[in-house]
C-alpha cells in the first residue's frame, strides 16, 4: 500500500485499484472545527480534479478534489454523525470516500509523503 | 468624544469580573446590563394580552376540517411584556447607532435622520403598488430621479431597479448576460470568477445555470490578467469582477480585462458592493462593465436589516439594455416618467427577460437612497468616497507594524484595511482578535475573509468615522494585536464584557438547536 498526496491536500492510499481518500493533517489544521461533510453518492464517477465532496468548517466551505478519476465504491458514513473525525483522525478514521481508479497512472502526477512534507514546509 | 471632567473625578464603570463573583442578584439582572429570558419561557400559555370576544362555538360551514386538533401553546403576553420583551433584547444588542461597525465589504455608514422623515411622507410612505397611476406620478418621478443619479454616477445606458438586494441584482445583471447571449444565437456555459470576488458571485453564476470556473489571485492580491486571458473562448458567457475587490484593491487593469472579455465575446459582470469606495470619482461605464449591482444599502445609506430591507438596482451597458427585466419607471419623450408594465409601443421591454420581482422594487429605500444623494450632492458623493479611502488608509498604515498586512506594499488600499493573523502568538488568531473587540465596545471585523489570505481580517471604516473614532478603534485594535502577539490567556476567553461568554461556534454547527422545546 502507497499513500499519495496532492497540492490540494487530499491524500490517497491505494491498495489493489482501490484507492481511500481523505485529507492531511495539516489541511484539517488550516481549516479549523469540521462542523459537516457532504460526501459524493456511491457509484458517481470523476475525472481527476472533480470536486467530489465538501467539508464545512467554522471558517470555510472548502470543496475536496478527486486525486485521480474513477468511481465512488464507498463513502465514510460514520461522519455524518461525526464530522470531527476529519480532525481527530484526519489519516485513518476521518477518511471520505473510496474510489475505484480508472487509470492508475494519474497516480504518477501526486506527491508522495517525503515530497509532500517538503511542500508543506514551504507554505 | 466628551471633553474630559474639570474635577478629574468620575464615578467607576463597568463590571469588574471579581465583583461579578463575588455580587448575585435575586432577578439575574445587573443594574442596567438586563438578562432576559426566551419569550417562550415568559407567557403562560392560554393567556392572551388582547380582549377577543369568545370564539363562537360551531365553526363555519365547511371548515370543521381545518379545526385544530391539538392546543397552539403560544405564548400569552400583555403589550407591556411583549414591548419590554424585545426592548430589552435590543439592548444586548449592537448597532451602527451605538457605535463602529467596522464590517468589511458591509459598508456600516450612519443612517441618516433625514433619509428616514422623506421616507415617511405620506405620498412616498402610504402609498401602494396597485394603486391608480395617475396618484403616484409624484413616485414614479422620485424613481426616475434616482435613476438619472445612478446613471450619472456609473456612466451606464439603463438601469433595472426591482432587484431587492445584492445578490439579486448579481442574479439579473446574470439573466441580462443570458439573454442577451441566447438572442444571438451563441448560449455560453462558462463564468469566469477571480479568487478576488465576493462570495456571492460563484453562487449567482450556479443559480443562473452556468459553470463556475476560478481565476486565481496574484501575489499583489489582484486579478491574474494572464490567467485569465489564457482562459477566455467560445465557451465563455462572463467574467464576474469585484472593483475593488475583497483584497481591498483596485483593479488596475480593469480596461484592458473588459477589453478582453469583450473580444472574446463575453460579457463583464461587477460586482458593486464596493462603490462606496470609487462613487464620484470613477464611473464603471468608462471601465468597460456591461453590468453593475449597487446596494442601495451600502453605498447610499439605507439601513442594512432592522429599518428596511436591501436594495440592488442594477445599470447595464448598451449591449444588455434591451432585456432588462420589467416592470420598468421610464421617461417618455417628453420627460415624464411612466410605469411600463409590458412591451409598450415603442418596444421598450420587448426583449425583456422577464421579472425579478412582482412590482417596481424597494420605494422605501428609493426615497431613502435619493435623499442620501440630493442632501450629498455630487460634490459630496466624491467625498464619501475620497474620506472613506482616506480613513481606510489611516487605519492600514496605522496598525501594519502590529498587525501583518499581506497587501500593504501593493499600494494604497480602497476602503477596507486588510489583515492577516500572521505574526500572532501560537493557539491565537482571528477569531480571538475579533471576540476581544467586542469586549472594547467595538462591532468586529469580517473574519476570515477573502479566503485568499490566511485568517483575513477585513476593516471598513466608512467615511462616517472621525478621525479621533478612528483613534479610540485603532487604540483597540492595536492593544489586542499586542497581547494576541504576547499570548495573553484572557484573550482566548474574550469576550468577557458581553451578555454572554465565548459561544461554542463548533458544537453549535455540528449540533444545532433550532426549537425550543419545554423542558420535561
Amino acid at each position: 500500500m502507497s499513500r499519495y498526496f496532492t497540492k490540494e491536500h487530499e491524500w490517497i492510499e491505494v491498495a489493489g485499484d482501490i484507492g481511500t481518500v481523505g485529507i492531511s493533517d495539516y489541511a484539517q489544521g488550516q481549516l479549523g472545527d469540521i462542523t459537516f461533510v457532504e460526501l459524493p453518492a456511491v457509484g458517481a464517477e470523476f475525472k481527476q480534479g472533480d470536486a467530489a465532496a465538501v467539508v464545512d468548517s467554522v471558517k470555510a466551505a472548502s470543496d475536496i478534489y478527486v486525486p485521480v478519476a474513477g468511481s465512488i465504491t464507498e463513502i465514510n458514513a460514520a461522519l455524518e454523525d461525526q464530522p470531527e473525525l476529519v480532525n481527530t483522525a484526519p489519516d485513518a478514521g476521518g477518511w471520505l470516500f473510496r474510489v475505484k481508479l480508472a487509470d492508475a497512472g494519474e497516480l504518477s502526477g501526486l506527491m508522495d509523503e517525503t515530497a509532500y512534507k517538503a511542500y508543506v514546509a514551504e507554505l | 468624544m466628551n471633553a474630559p471632567n474639570p474635577s478629574g473625578w468620575r464615578p467607576s464603570i463597568g463590571i469588574d469580573s471579581s465583583e461579578e463573583i463575588a455580587v448575585k442578584t435575586a432577578s439575574g439582572d445587573r443594574g442596567l446590563a438586563l438578562e432576559e429570558s426566551l419569550i417562550f419561557e415568559l407567557g403562560a400559555t392560554g393567556k392572551c394580552g388582547v380582549d377577543f370576544d369568545p370564539p363562537s362555538a360551531e365553526p363555519l360551514p365547511g371548515l370543521a376540517k381545518f379545526l385544530r386538533a391539538a392546543p397552539l401553546d403560544l405564548p400569552g403576553l400583555t403589550e407591556p411584556e411583549t414591548v419590554r420583551h424585545y426592548t430589552r433584547l435590543s439592548r444586548q444588542n449592537y448597532a451602527i447607532d451605538l457605535g463602529p461597525f467596522p464590517l468589511g465589504s458591509c459598508t456600516m455608514k450612519h443612517n441618516p435622520r433625514l433619509n428616514e422623515k422623506v421616507a415617511r411622507m405620506p405620498g412616498f410612505g402610504d402609498i401602494h403598488p396597485l394603486q391608480p397611476r395617475r396618484t403616484v406620478s409624484g413616485a414614479y418621478e422620485a424613481i426616475a430621479q434616482l435613476a438619472d443619479w445612478l446613471l450619472a454616477l456609473t456612466g451606464m445606458a439603463s438601469i433595472a431597479l426591482s432587484p431587492k438586494a445584492g445578490a439579486h441584482g448579481e442574479l439579473c445583471g446574470l439573466l441580462c448576460i443570458r439573454a442577451a447571449l441566447e438572442a444571438r444565437g451563441d448560449p455560453r456555459e462558462v463564468v469566469l470568477v477571480p479568487e478576488s470576488a465576493h462570495g456571492t458571485n460563484p453562487a449567482t453564476a450556479a443559480f443562473a445555470g452556468y459553470r463556475v470556473e476560478n481565476i486565481p489571485a496574484t501575489p499583489e492580491g489582484r486579478v491574474d490578467l494572464a490567467a485569465l486571458k489564457a482562459r477566455l473562448g467560445p465557451d465563455v458567457a462572463g467574467v464576474m469582477i469585484t472593483n475593488p475587490n475583497t483584497c481591498g484593491l483596485f483593479e488596475p487593469d480593469m480596461k484592458i480585462i473588459s477589453q478582453v472579455v469583450h473580444e472574446a465575446g463575453g460579457f463583464v459582470y461587477c460586482d458593486g458592493a464596493n462603490f462606496n469606495a470609487i462613487v464620484g470619482r470613477v464611473r464603471p461605464g468608462d471601465l468597460g462593465i456591461d453590468a453593475m449591482h449597487i446596494n442601495l444599502h451600502k453605498t447610499f445609506s439605507t439601513p442594512h436589516g432592522g429599518g428596511g430591507p436591501g436594495s440592488g438596482p442594477v445599470v447595464l451597458s448598451v449591449a444588455l439594455a434591451p432585456f432588462a427585466p420589467l416592470p420598468m419607471v421610464r421617461r417618455d419623450a417628453t420627460g415624464v416618467a411612466r410605469l411600463i408594465e409590458e412591451s409598450d409601443a415603442t418596444g421598450t421591454g420587448h426583449d425583456s427577460f422577464g421579472r425579478m420581482a412582482a412590482f417596481h422594487g424597494q420605494m422605501g429605500m428609493f426615497t431613502r437612497a435619493l435623499t442620501y444623494i440630493l442632501s450629498h450632492g455630487a460634490d459630496g458623493l466624491r467625498q464619501v468616497a475620497e474620506d472613506a479611502v482616506l480613513n481606510a488608509n489611516y487605519v492600514l498604515r496605522s496598525l501594519e507594524d502590529v498587525l501583518d498586512a499581506p497587501f500593504a506594499a501593493s499600494g494604497p488600499c480602497m476602503h477596507e484595511a486588510l489583515f492577516s493573523d500572521f505574526g500572532l502568538a501560537e493557539g491565537f488568531s482571528t477569531i480571538d482578535i475579533a471576540k476581544g473587540l467586542i469586549d472594547e465596545g467595538f462591532h468586529p471585523m469580517t473574519v476570515y475573509f477573502p479566503l485568499v489570505v490566511h485568517g483575513a481580517m477585513l476593516v471598513e471604516p466608512t467615511e462616517t468615522e472621525s478621525k479621533a473614532g478612528l483613534d479610540r478603534f485603532i487604540a483597540s485594535l492595536r492593544s489586542l494585536a499586542e497581547r494576541g502577539r504576547a499570548g495573553d490567556e484572557a484573550l482566548k476567553s474574550a469576550p468577557h464584557f458581553a451578555p454572554r461568554r465565548r459561544l461554542d461556534e463548533t458544537q453549535a454547527a455540528r449540533k444545532p438547536v433550532l426549537v425550543w422545546k419545554a423542558e420535561g
